[in-house]
């Protein structure tokens, strides 16, 4: 037998209420992937992200990870990267990163002092000239520019070694050619430490550049007079093989939809 | 231009600020003025210089009967009153605050029960205050405790709440226990906030330790201001509530300044009050 999938969804719906917001999800996902997530606005695409982090559950179905139930919260096998609020912005650089050793090392309240402090600082070395924040370590997250504040999110994220990553739109408020670079970062990442990536994206040619693997998530049932009574689901789910092809001609049009709708949030 | 996009110079924004004052000094050199060229011992509105010998002689003349320089007597005894009430009301806040805005089995415990406390009128409970206490010390620390905790704890509560919960989770994600996001997140996030709240959580503590001194005290601010109010004495009187207001007014900034020396990171933002 092969081993399990490392994420296997099976009929996951969400309802809040009498709205229900996602429905009959299936799917399977083999680790290593990188699975980028498009939609309209408001067709859930965050908030089965949040069901994959455990910041919401499943109103049916359920969500495994490597053949075992869910965890109940969110645990740091699965690193988070959202659009805002990432890092913590009353610790500098180089504090927000040394946060998740301070946290493994000092009990019980996580913070460290002296030398053991000094310590944690010279290990985020490498690690802050990789995301060139080196010259910012003592600045605090409000005096980043919108670039920098994700970098130094994404490598905070990654300091756990997360075998599961999830980006909510992490370049969503960013300029052009500052994603092109932080595309790179990432890309980077992915394949140096092995890990299975789920990215919420509006744009729709940086699902395609990016993933191995494309979800797209869209209404099909509707009522007209209940129009909260059906939730989306995933209606196209392509394995991308050419990094640098282009949105096939049936999502044409989808993508032209996820450009005019940039910056709002589902 | 429109007014909401012209800003004052530099000269003219230190002029307006003085206006009010000036006009406010100036309006009562005038009334008083007039008072006493009808009645040279007129005591409703005592001149300047009048109001100022009076406040010399409480600040560095014993007092005849008892030795005491008043003035500091007075300030020394409301201070530490207010220090302690406020001190007390302030660990209250900050540990029911983050109980009850991070920890949801608190909050179903502790919330509805203190919004319904924070509706008691304080002074009501002042007669309680005083059978229970007695007249001492405690029992106005008690009133200023029990007049600013409540709806504190109330608004640091809400901020505890309103901490970002992406922050929250990515520091479950990160590995934190629930004490290590107490003292690494949410403390640190909400500090400058109690420094806020405690700014205007001193606006009532001052009108409790005036009241409670006025009503059962032997020395304080209060205690004077209402003392020689049987004499219709207003060149006591106007110079204590300025020096009430100069307090009031120099424990506000030093909040402030504290604030932004110890939490750079909050005030960057933008101006604050």
């Amino acid at each position: 037998m092969s081993a399990p999938p490392k994420i296997s969804v099976r009929n996951v719906a969400k309802t809040y209420g009498d709205m229900t917001v996602l429905e009959r999800l299936n799917l399977d996902v083999e680790e290593g992937a990188f699975c980028t997530i498009v939609g309209a606005s408001g067709c859930g695409k965050s908030t089965f992200l949040r069901m994959l982090l455990s910041q919401e559950t499943p109103s049916r179905g359920r969500i495994e990870i490597d053949g075992a139930p869910l965890p109940g919260e969110p645990t740091p096998d699965r690193g988070i990267v959202f659009q805002k609020y990432s890092v913590f912005p009353h610790l500098t650089v180089e504090d927000n990163l040394i946060l998740a050793l301070e946290f493994e090392r000092s009990r019980p309240f996580g913070r460290s002092f002296g030398p053991s402090r000094k310590a944690a600082r010279a290990e985020i070395d490498d690690t802050l000239e990789k995301i060139g924040l080196g010259s910012a370590r003592l600045k605090y997250p409000v005096q980043l520019s919108g670039g920098m504040q994700q970098r130094l999110a994404i490598a905070q994220a990654l300091l756990k070694r997360p075998k599961v990553l999830l980006l909510d739109e992490p370049f969503g408020a960013l300029d052009p050619g500052i994603r092109a670079d932080m595309h790179d970062l990432l890309l980077g990442l992915w394949r140096e430490l092995e890990m299975t990536v789920f990215m919420v994206t509006h744009d729709i040619r940086e699902a395609f550049k990016l993933g191995t693997r494309i979800l797209v998530f869209d209404k099909i049932r509707h009522d007209p007079h209940a129009p909260d009574a059906y939730g989306a689901t995933i209606t196209y789910d392509l394995p991308l093989t050419r990094k640098d092809a282009g949105p096939p001609p049936e999502l044409a049009g989808l993508a032209m939809n996820a450009d005019t709708s940039t910056g709002a949030n589902a | 231009m429109r007014i909401i996009n012209r800003k004052p110079s530099r000269v003219t924004s230190i002029t307006l600020t003085a206006l009010p004052f000036v006009a406010t000094i100036g309006v009562y050199a005038l009334a008083s003025h007039y008072r006493r060229l009808e009645n040279p011992a007129d005591k409703l509105l005592p001149s300047f210089q009048h109001m100022g010998e009076t406040f010399w002689r409480m600040a560095f003349v014993p007092d005849k009967r008892s030795g005491d320089l008043l003035l500091w007597l007075d300030t020394y005894d409301s201070l530490w009153r207010l220090g302690m009430g406020v001190g007390a009301a302030t660990i209250l806040t900050l540990s029911l605050g983050i109980l009850i805005g991070f920890i949801p089995h608190a909050r179903s415990t502790l919330a509805p029960y203190i919004a319904t406390f924070s509706l008691i009128p304080p002074i009501t409970i002042l007669p309680i205050l005083f059978i229970i206490f007695g007249l001492g010390e405690t029992s106005k620390i008690m009133l200023i405790v029990v007049g600013t905790a409540p709806v504190m704890i109330r608004s640091v509560s809400q901020e505890v709440m309103n901490i970002p919960r992406e922050l929250i989770i990515k520091a479950e994600t990160l590995g934190a226990s629930v004490l290590q996001m107490i003292f690494r997140v949410v403390l640190p996030q909400t500090l400058p906030k109690l420094v806020n709240v405690m700014r205007l959580g001193l606006v009532p503590a001052w009108i409790f330790l005036i009241s409670a001194e006025a009503i059962a005290s032997t020395s304080g601010l209060g205690y004077r201001i209402f003392l020689v109010r049987r004499y219709l004495a207003m060149d006591v009187i106007l110079p204590y509530v300025v020096w009430i207001t100069l307090l009031a007014f120099i424990i506000d900034r030093l909040l402030l300044l504290l604030s932004k020396r110890a939490f750079p990171w909050h005030h960057l933002g933008g101006e604050t009050l």
